[in-house]
């Protein structure tokens, strides 16, 4: 069981995404993370999904997907030259003083953002790897976290290679 | 200026539409309104599941796309059985629901159901139309989908609103359809042709073994042409039959949980084999390590998803199976000798031929024997779930495709009669028969009505053993005898047919079988023949769930 980062070109259609999740949840996965958003072509979106499996079920998964009629192309990203993404937002309590200036050195560290500071708080802004946002997250625990969102990984190949319908 | 609904009519009647199956609704009155005064015939049926296992029967005894239509919420939802059992046998239907005006989708409406959802898993593809103006592509990419590539069914859901409103009249009919998204490979890999035909020359012992595919693809002409050209005997699948004739010498009849010894043996031992429209369903290769463990294997499948999903495959042709079929024909240039090969089949085919006691007692077998004796090939038989489908796919001789319909993927019961209500408009000229369960008709008998209504000259046989026969039968074997509800009380079904109108008679004895069956296929309208069986009767041969398929139990009972 490995994890595997897949890469689903599809139509801009309302419900495009819950036919694509939908047939990874039917046969079994579970979606570590699922991030969509509209691509280089108005009328197309990509979504990005990482899921656990063995390799021949994930191809099997991939196989399935590419049958629904509004997939156009499905790519597994995993084994190719790629470079991954993830956004965080992370709402840590830091009062002003010591804490605050330790936690905007972390920030500083980590290359993070503050995009909002509040009495008690900050908003740091993160984007990286999910090893980098998991470390952030780990270092900023013990000043206590108060709310965090990520938006899930997207990934893109690297070099010329593109993901594209070859239709 | 037209409607939405006069749009709808006129865009099935260019797809060729000639026969809906439906029930009306609320929010299907618009469409109802233009079906008024249309040339499609619209064929009422007394429950919804009916109308999408009739578009199913429709679809397969003709190779046509079968149309079937309800209304919003409860109609909608009463028609996915049949459009769950047409997807897992590949049928091209296209459903037509009502759904809620588009002003109150989402809103819990009376009657809203999400209809494009729920089908969702079980479509080959769905469709919620919020605009008029997409109405008429809609249709005809619905139709499309449905029958092109891997045939399945495809839903369309029609919102009040959308069906009353207008779109500017005069507009060209669309264009052709063309999806980037699905583009479905029609014609076999050469290289991969020509690695198959290398195993093909090479092979001592190889062995056909045909699906649904080859009766979905028309591709029966083509394989009966192979398997005599390379003589390659043949074993079909439950979906199978009648793919090739089954009296034909190179035919093994069916393989896999219920299928012949001769079948069995031979997939143990072949060392090709050649997989054409079949999906290594569990039915039939019992435990997958041990299904044809010494063969090399060439899978021809228009469905890449299929290929390798259950058994790694040798070589892989992702192509419609006519196709490559005729590909394979065109590209030989010679074949392996396997005549010591059909000796031996031939050897197990006189050793264990198709048993079952013959002692004067009412067997099922000996009925179907019987009716296959009467039809001879010409005809359809439809078939409810249970033993009677087994008794049905062992000892009916199968002559041509499109001949047989049966819930294979799903096992539905309550499938074979409006399913036979469908294959009657569209074959009218053959006889249609649905070989049901008392259990299974019961699942469906208010369409009795239908055929009452209509004078539809469907013959209902049911092999009535008053048991939920099948489940006894595992019940009886691997429950040790408890009959957990399954026994069903005596039901007069003569009596039941008269109340609508239909003629029907009970038969008890041996004697009376070939004289009952000639009578109702004599008869000019329905008819429904009840026949007390044996009723602890079982199916042999069977693979128990689980073991290698040439672990048969039940073969040696004379
Ligand atoms: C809708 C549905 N419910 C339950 C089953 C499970 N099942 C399979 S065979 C069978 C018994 C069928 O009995 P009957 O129709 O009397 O046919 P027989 O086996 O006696 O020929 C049942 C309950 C099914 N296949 N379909």
């Amino acid at each position: 069981m490995k994890s595997h980062t897949i890469s689903v070109l599809v139509e801009n259609r309302a419900g495009v995404l819950s036919r694509v999740a939908g047939m990874f949840s039917r046969r079994g996965f579970n979606i570590e993370s699922l991030a969509v958003g509209t691509c280089e072509e108005p009328d197309m979106s990509r979504i990005t999904i990482v899921v656990n499996g063995d390799g021949s079920v994930v191809e099997q998964v991939m196989k399935q997907t590419n049958k629904l009629i509004d997939v156009i192309k499905v790519s597994d990203l995993t084994e190719r030259e790629s470079v991954e993404r993830e956004l965080a937002l992370i709402k840590v309590a830091a009062e002003p003083g010591t804490t605050r200036a330790e936690v905007l050195q972390i920030a500083d560290i980590f290359r993070a953002q503050v995009v909002d500071v509040g009495a008690k708080t900050l908003v740091l802004q993160v984007a990286g790897d999910t090893d980098k946002i998991d470390a952030l997250e780990k270092l900023l625990r013990q000043y206590g976290i108060k709310e965090l969102v990520r938006t899930g990984k997207i990934a893109i190949l690297r070099g010329a290679k593109t993901v594209k319908s070859s239709k | 200026m037209k409607t939405g609904a006069k749009t709808l009519i006129e865009a099935l009647r260019r797809e060729g539409v000639d026969t809906i199956f439906g029930y009306p609704g609320g929010s299907v009155l618009p469409i109802y309104d233009e079906l008024y005064d249309s040339s499609i015939r619209h064929i009422l049926v007394r429950h919804e599941q009916a109308a999408a296992h009739a578009a199913d029967g429709y679809a397969r005894a003709s190779g046509r796309v079968g149309v079937c239509l309800a209304t919003s919420g409860p109609g909608a939802c009463n028609l996915v059985t049949g459009i769950a059992t047409a997807y897992m046998d590949s049928v091209s239907i296209v459903a037509l629901t009502g759904q809620v005006p588009t002003g109150m989708l989402g809103n819990d409406a009376f009657q809203e159901s999400d209809i494009t959802g729920i089908t969702m898993p079980v479509t080959k593809h769905n469709y919620l139309v919020k605009d008029v103006a997409d109405l008429d592509r809609t249709v005809q990419e619905a139709f499309y989908i449905a029958r092109t590539g891997r045939p399945g069914p495809v839903l369309i859901d029609l919102p009040k609103d959308v069906t009353t409103s207008h779109v500017k009249s005069g507009e060209a009919a669309p264009g052709p359809v063309s999806l980037r998204g699905y583009q479905p490979t029609y014609q076999g890999h050469v290289r991969q042709i020509d690695k198959a035909l290398d195993l093909i020359a090479r092979a001592e012992r190889p062995l056909v073994y045909a699906g649904g595919g080859v009766v979905h693809s028309g591709a029966s002409a083509e394989l009966l042409e192979f398997a005599e050209a390379t003589a390659i005997p043949v074993t079909t699948t439950l979906m199978g039959l009648g793919a090739v004739p089954g009296d034909h010498p190179l035919c093994l009849g069916m393989l896999g949980m219920h299928g012949t010894q001769s079948a069995n043996y031979a997939v143990t031992e072949c060392d090709l084999l050649i997989a054409v429209g079949v999906r290594f369903d569990d039915r039939v290769t019992g435990k997958i390590e041990t299904f044809a463990p010494n063969a090399a294997i060439i899978h021809i499948d228009i469905d890449p998803a299929e290929i390798g999903k259950n058994r790694a495959v040798d070589v892989p042709i992702v192509g419609d199976v006519k196709a490559v079929l005729q590909a394979l024909l065109r590209r030989m240039q010679k074949h392996g000798d396997t005549a010591n090969w059909v000796a031996r089949i031939n050897t197990w085919k006189a050793q264990h031929p198709l048993r079952y006691r013959d002692d004067g007692r009412l067997r099922p077998q000996y009925i179907i024997r019987e009716l296959s004796d009467l039809l001879k090939g010409e005809g359809i038989i439809a078939s409810e779930v249970g033993q009677n489908q087994m008794w049905t796919a062992l000892h009916y001789c199968f002559r041509k495709p499109r001949t047989w319909l049966t819930s294979g993927g799903l096992g539905t019961m309550g499938y074979g009669f409006p399913a036979a209500i469908g294959a009657h408009f569209a074959r009218p000229d053959l006889p249609v028969v649905d070989v049901a369960g008392d259990g299974s008709f019961q699942m469906n008998i208010q369409e009795l009505g239908t055929v009452a209504q209509y004078h539809i000259p469907v013959k209902v046989v049911i092999l009535n053993n008053m048991y939920l026969g099948m489940v006894r039968q595992w019940q009886e074997l691997f429950y040790d005898r408890r009959y957990s509800y399954t026994e069903l009380p005596p039901v007069d079904f003569v009596k039941i047919a008269n109340a609508y109108g239909i003629e029907g008679i009970r038969v008890e004895e041996k004697d009376g079988v070939r004289e009952a069956l000639s009578a109702a296929l004599a008869a000019d309208g329905p008819f429904v023949l009840d026949f007390r069986i044996e009723r602890e009767e079982n199916v042999f041969p069977m693979v128990p769930a689980g073991a290698a398929i040439n672990e048969m139990i039940g073969v040696h009972q004379e």
